[in-house]
């Protein structure tokens, strides 16, 4: 498989010295290496005008089945990647269609990339090698000819959208030191297998645990515990989802571990010890949750093994949905002790209690990560609710959901650029995401009810 | 036979005045009018000496051995047909009211009949709170169901509670109607 890779590489790094002179090819890496290339070339545009991207397409090096339907998920998904964080003018396909497929990765015609005004093009190829499959992908310098940004993946071939999803991180991090989503995942809860458990007057629809890649592709189911499971957060380290389940018959944090297949009830419910909405701490050692366990729901904070539980609200109304700030030092939540459900936040020990909103009924406060120093949350606005966004820095809140159908449980993607809520503005409750301006909305999922949505990091 | 008649006579009179008396009604008003059943019933009345009017024993049927079904039903259709009220409760609200006050004395009563039952209040609300906080809003209502249930000599290791927020509403509409059934304590049996 290495001596395979390494002489193809090497041709191609001939075949593009001898048909585009100007290019000058990155020295040929070793082809089992994920290390990526040294070449500190940054595509660019005129001033004020957004860099223009066009994807000429991944080329299949073998025209079995397999092979042709990865190149086009690749190419495709990837296009998609790089539009959503909307820092690149993509050139659509329709137009991108119009210019001739390369023959090979390293026979782009930039000359007609030149008449589309591009900046910068991407191609690649796939082929298979072993059981897996092979990427090389190269972002080109439409200019110069140079090569910006050039790699090869390898792995399975089982799930092509991965090789996608990385190669869009990658460019954004490579050209603008900018944490990209496309390999984050989402969990939810969701009654899309309609499996429903006896109930006092009939039956009762329940919901599971699922992941799905950012956009809402790949759903994959996580619990099966036949009982309502709900509010599912991830772990900071990606290794375990922590959720609200009903399975016991009263509420209780599980914290599933979804390689291992394994479970921990680290709050150690009872009947009279119920507890809920669990939220990981910034550098996982420690779970903020809300429990009855005092006769009222309140605020508690313990290490993620369970044990140091301590108490942080005491007051004789609601304390709920916690959610801590990127440093971990402070926790917003929601109370209503002043009559209505605001916004609270307060230092991570429970000191320093202040109320930062005022007015209409405020739930599931969620913190920005760094650098924005932002706070979302849902409000009540005519009957259902939209999504806000507090800034710290000015102390202004700003709507960026539209009044359209009730939009609750915001939750912010590792960067900080986007947020998933739920929303009914199309019937059924699904989940959206949507820029933390307001803009570029998206329905992600479209079967059954989908709610609780929370963004790995 | 005349001092017979005449005896009768005067007895069905007095009685008359008594009756009257008894009845707190004026006295004066009656002795005036002869009884007229007296005069009429007289010549049909039998000879013989009238039997003293018994005082009627009703003897109680012997006690049906009766199914309660709410003693012999299992959970669930116990559960289908609840015998205990819910309580509604208003927007937002996990105030009990007049209302609710007078379901859980209808379901402390039960409760206290049937004292090996141990209860489930499940705390609803409507789809109009948010998902999270709807979860400790209906902890609320079933904490103040049961804390009212205790207050009346319910022993609280009887009685569980569990909110499901807005996750199984009763009735799925969008409109009041619906919203007010879906505010709410539930009883569920769980065991007997």
């Amino acid at each position: 498989m290495k001596p395979t890779a390494l002489s193809i590489a090497s041709i191609a790094a001939l075949a593009s010295f001898t048909v585009l002179a100007q290019s000058v090819q990155p020295p040929v890496q070793p082809p089992a290496s994920q290390q990526q290339t040294e070449v500190r070339l940054v595509i660019s545009s005129g001033p004020g005008v957004p860099v223009k991207l066009g994807i000429a397409g991944f080329l299949p090096l073998a025209q079995d089945a397999e092979t042709v339907a990865a190149a086009k998920t690749i190419s495709d998904v990837l296009y998609d990647d790089i539009a959503y964080e909307r820092e690149y003018y993509m050139i659509g396909k329709d137009v991108t269609a119009t210019v001739p497929k390369p023959a090979s990765i390293d026979t782009v015609p930039l000359d007609r990339w030149r008449e589309l005004n591009a900046n910068g093009v991407i191609v690649g190829t796939v082929r298979k090698a072993g059981n897996g499959v092979v990427v090389q992908v190269k972002l080109i310098d439409v200019a110069s000819g140079r090569t910006a940004f050039g790699k090869e993946y390898s792995g399975s071939i089982a799930n092509p959208r991965r090789y996608a999803h990385t190669i869009s991180d990658e460019i954004y991090k490579d050209q603008m030191q900018l944490n990209g989503v496309a390999r984050t995942k989402l969990t939810f809860a969701s009654d899309r297998d309609g499996e429903r458990i006896k109930g006092p007057v009939g039956e009762r629809e329940i919901k599971e645990v699922y992941i799905a890649d950012y956009d809402g592709a790949n759903p994959m189911r996580a619990t099966n515990t036949r009982s309502l499971n709900i509010t599912p957060v991830w772990s900071p380290d990606g290794n375990a989802i922590a959720y609200t389940s009903y399975r016991r018959g009263y509420q209780d944090i599980i914290v599933q571990f979804i390689h291992e297949g394994r479970f921990e009830t680290p709050a150690d419910g009872n009947p009279n010890k119920q507890n809920y909405l669990p939220v990981y701490s910034p550098d996982g050692s420690k779970i903020a949750f809300t429990s009855n366990r005092d006769g009222n729901p309140e605020i508690y904070v313990m290490n993620r093994d369970g044990s140091g539980v301590r108490r942080l609200t005491n007051s004789p109304s609601i304390d709920v949905t916690p959610t801590w700030s990127p440093t971990g030092n402070q926790i917003a939540w929601v109370s209503d002790r002043t009559g209505n459900p605001q916004i609270y936040i307060m230092n991570a020990d429970g000191t320093g209690q202040r109320k930062i909103t005022s007015g209409g009924y405020c739930d599931r406060p969620t913190w920005s990560p760094e650098p924005f120093n932002e706070l979302a949350y849902a409000m009540r606005s005519g009957g259902g609710f939209d999504i806000m966004v507090y800034s710290f820095a000015t102390g202004q809140a700003t709507r960026i959901t539209d009044g359209i159908g009730s939009n609750e449980s915001p939750a912010f993607a590792p960067n900080g650029r986007h947020l998933a809520f739920t929303s009914t503005r199309n019937g059924k409750q699904q989940i959206f995401t949507i820029a933390r301006d307001g803009n570029d909305l998206r329905q992600i999922t479209r079967e059954g009810n989908n709610g609780y949505p929370n963004w790995s990091r | 036979m005349r001092d017979k008649r005449f005896l009768l006579c005067a007895v069905v009179i007095a009685l008359a005045v008594v009756g009257a008396c008894g009845k707190k009604k004026p006295p004066l008003a009656r002795p005036t009018t002869p009884p007229p059943a007296a005069t009429t019933a007289a010549p049909t009345r039998p000879p013989t000496p009238p039997e003293p009017v018994p005082e009627t024993t009703t003897v109680p049927a012997e006690p049906k051995i009766s199914d309660d079904p709410l003693m012999s039903g299992d959970l669930e259709s116990i559960n289908k047909n609840s015998p205990f009220q819910p309580l509604f409760f208003g927007l937002d609200s996990s105030d009990v009211d007049a209302a609710g006050q007078q379901a859980l004395n209808a379901d402390a009563e039960i409760l206290k009949k049937y004292p090996s039952w141990t209860i489930t209040v499940e705390g609803h609300c409507d789809e109009r709170g948010t998902a999270e906080y709807n979860l400790a809003l209906g902890e609320r209502r079933a904490l103040a169901a049961k804390t009212y249930l205790v207050s009346l000599g319910v022993p609280a290791d009887r009685l569980r509670t569990v909110s499901y927020g807005k996750e199984f509403p009763f009735d799925p509409g969008h409109d009041e109607s619906a919203w007010s059934k879906n505010r709410r304590a539930h009883f569920v049996v769980t065991s007997k």
